[in-house]
């Protein structure tokens, strides 16, 4: 039996290419609109079984390009796709998307073109790959682009809304999925709309700012605060541009503490944009839980999220902070 | 139109590329000067100007990867009539849509927006794809420089055109040998230019950039080609046309043309043609 056929029967099995991952569900709504949809194709760079596009792929073989492992050739020629007439989605991992920014700002922002860039792998949620490819930075380079919309689901209900909507809206789209499998935070009935914040849970003391995977455990710090007897309100940000202002000026005038939170360097990104809007309107005192200005390392998603600050526990903390200082006015 | 009134087209465009350029202040004649001859032969006999300018899907689409020769592309629209024929002497001025380099959104007869080298020649690869998909049969070129070709996301592309078999698609490089600082040899050596595209799996052509007859050959011959992406190598002298400026480092980066070197490049270039007005309607015919 020749060397390649025995490789072929005891191929490895990849992991992380199932499950309730923000990717996988990306991958399938992809898939599912294909069906309703012939204007839109999908954009490789070799990494389709990461960012769950085999599932397009497979059912839209046609509809599928390639490009190899080659981002910026990639991201340039997305835009020159879109000039005539076609939806690309360009799907790559966060780092490489950062790879190929000023492609993007030039083929893509700067012409106004009709592309989604849709990143997989972002955060320290990408885990023991390390830092090299945790892309912590990818929110704030990417909101930085004019006229660029950028959002971050929180979870595969989301996501699946969220990858309908971002194929509706007439416009460039970065958007973040997921590697790990995410917990499940909505039923059927979830709603999604661009540039729209959700009160999930309400509160008065405080307001929790989350976005992506730190949606869920924004959540598990307000069930904490809760036993402490203060009523935290968790709003899902999942679009980071345009920023829904309103929802945040009605959490600093109705808690007058605030706190984000955020897979991705306190830099930039949803802390940056919501100091940005409070800044403009009704300034109170703002925690921010992210990466503090460092890069990650090898480790479990969770184990990496305890290390660096990011779990329910240290979102709480934050929030006893910016109450404190609330109360001292 | 016929060999000489090419010829009076290039001249045309080397004259308003640096009357552009002398009112503007800046602006780089050097490689606007060698692309004249071939911008010549792409808008005055190439191109259905008339598909160009009312945007028809049937378009020829352009794009000037080498995006700060945009005076070049300017002079030429004003010269057959795309843009209005004193329009590019906003050339870099606030305001003005003639912007230092081009931008798709300011000017409806520019296909996308250029200026950092390697991304246009992308962007032509992502049309050419986007058109064979939508079974529309219009061809896509792209005007590149030497110097352009050390980015390294031109090799990317080169690939990827040649792995789609883009035979819709027709590059061209403007090889006048030198770049911003140095000769191109002196910076990252490009030889053996012809044989690195060959080896891509591209069709190549290697021809005189200044000769008429030899540009619209390389033309006809790429179109021919209809299973692979072409790529014309057309050997070129900086400055072109202009003698103080031919092979003359100075003038090849962003420079302001004084009153005295005017008068001297257009004393070159020789006098305006009076055809020259009326180049779309010659165009046509």
């Amino acid at each position: 039996m020749s060397a390649a056929l025995e490789m072929k029967e005891a191929a490895p099995a990849l992991i992380g290419t199932s499950g309730d991952s923000l990717r996988e569900a990306f991958g399938r709504a992809l898939a599912e609109l294909g069906a309703e949809r012939s204007d839109f194709v999908v954009c490789d760079a070799d990494i389709a079984g990461g960012t769950g596009t085999h599932h397009f792929r497979k059912a839209w073989p046609d509809r599928f390009y390639q490009f190899g492992i080659a981002e910026q050739n990639m991201m340039a020629a997305a835009g020159g796709m879109a000039a005539t007439g076609l939806i690309p989605f360009v799907t790559t991992f966060a780092v490489f998307a950062l790879r190929a920014l000023e492609q993007a700002r030039l083929q893509i922002a700067y012409p106004r073109r009709n592309v989604k860039i849709v990143a997989s792998h972002p955060g320290l949620d990408v885990g023991p790959d390390g830092a090299s490819a945790q892309a912590l930075e990818d929110l704030a380079a990417y909101r930085a682009l004019p006229g660029m919309t950028v959002i971050s689901p929180a979870d595969p209900v989301e996501m699946r809304l969220a990858t309908r909507a971002v194929l509706a809206h007439d416009g460039p789209v970065y958007m973040r999925s997921g590697r790990s499998n995410a917990r499940v935070l909505f039923d059927d009935n979830h709603e999604f709309r661009i540039g729209r914040g959700r009160e999930l849970r309400p509160g008065t003391d405080v307001t929790l700012i989350a976005c992506g995977v730190e949606v869920a455990r924004a959540l598990d710090a307000a069930g904490i605060l809760a036993a402490e007897g203060i009523a935290a309100r968790v709003v899902n940000m999942a679009t980071i541009k345009p920023l829904d202002r309103a929802i945040v000026e009605r959490a600093a005038r109705d808690t007058g503490a605030i706190v984000t939170a955020e897979d991705h360097n306190v830099i930039g990104g949803l802390g940056g944009a919501v100091a940005e809007a409070l800044a403009e309107g009704t300034p109170c005192p703002v925690e921010f839980v992210g990466v503090s200005d460092r890069f990650g390392e090898s480790g479990e998603p969770e184990e990496l999220a305890e290390a660096y600050g990011l779990t329910g526990p240290h979102i709480a903390a934050a929030a006893r902070r910016a109450i404190a200082r609330k109360r001292k006015g | 139109m016929s060999i000489e009134a090419l010829q009076g087209l290039a001249r045309s465009i080397r004259r308003r590329s640096l009357d552009a350029i002398y009112h503007a202040g800046s602006g780089h004649p050097g490689g606007s000067l060698s692309a004249a001859d071939i911008l010549a032969c792409l808008y005055g006999r190439e191109f259905d100007l008339d598909a160009i300018a009312e945007n028809r899907d049937s378009r020829a689409r352009f794009v000037l990867s080498k995006g700060h020769a945009c005076p070049a592309l300017y002079a030429t629209a004003a010269s057959v009539g795309l843009a209005a024929a004193d329009a590019a002497n906003g050339l870099r001025k606030l305001g003005s849509p003639f912007q230092g380099h081009p931008h798709v959104l300011d000017l409806p007869w520019v296909e996308t927006s250029t200026g950092s080298l390697g991304q246009g020649f992308s962007a032509a690869i992502g049309m050419a794809i986007g058109l064979r998909h939508q079974g529309n049969p219009a061809r896509v070129y792209t005007l590149l420089g030497d110097g352009e070709l050390q980015e390294g996301e031109v090799w990317e592309g080169a690939m990827c055109a040649a792995h789609y078999r883009l035979g819709n698609l027709c590059a061209i490089v403007d090889y006048n040998k030198l770049q911003s600082d140095d000769l191109n040899e002196n910076i990252i050596g490009l030889v053996p230019l012809a044989a690195r595209w060959r080896a891509f799996n591209w069709a190549v052509a290697e021809i005189d950039g200044h000769d008429i007859p030899a540009i619209l050959a390389a033309l006809d011959a790429a179109r021919a080609e209809t299973a692979r992406p072409s790529v014309i190598i057309a050997h070129t002298v900086k400055g072109k046309g202009v003698s103080y400026m031919e092979a003359n480092p100075p003038w090849h980066g962003s420079v302001k043309l004084s009153d005295r070197n005017m008068a001297d490049a257009f004393a070159d270039l020789g006098p305006q043609d009076t055809e020259t007005e009326e180049w779309r309607h010659v165009g046509r015919a």
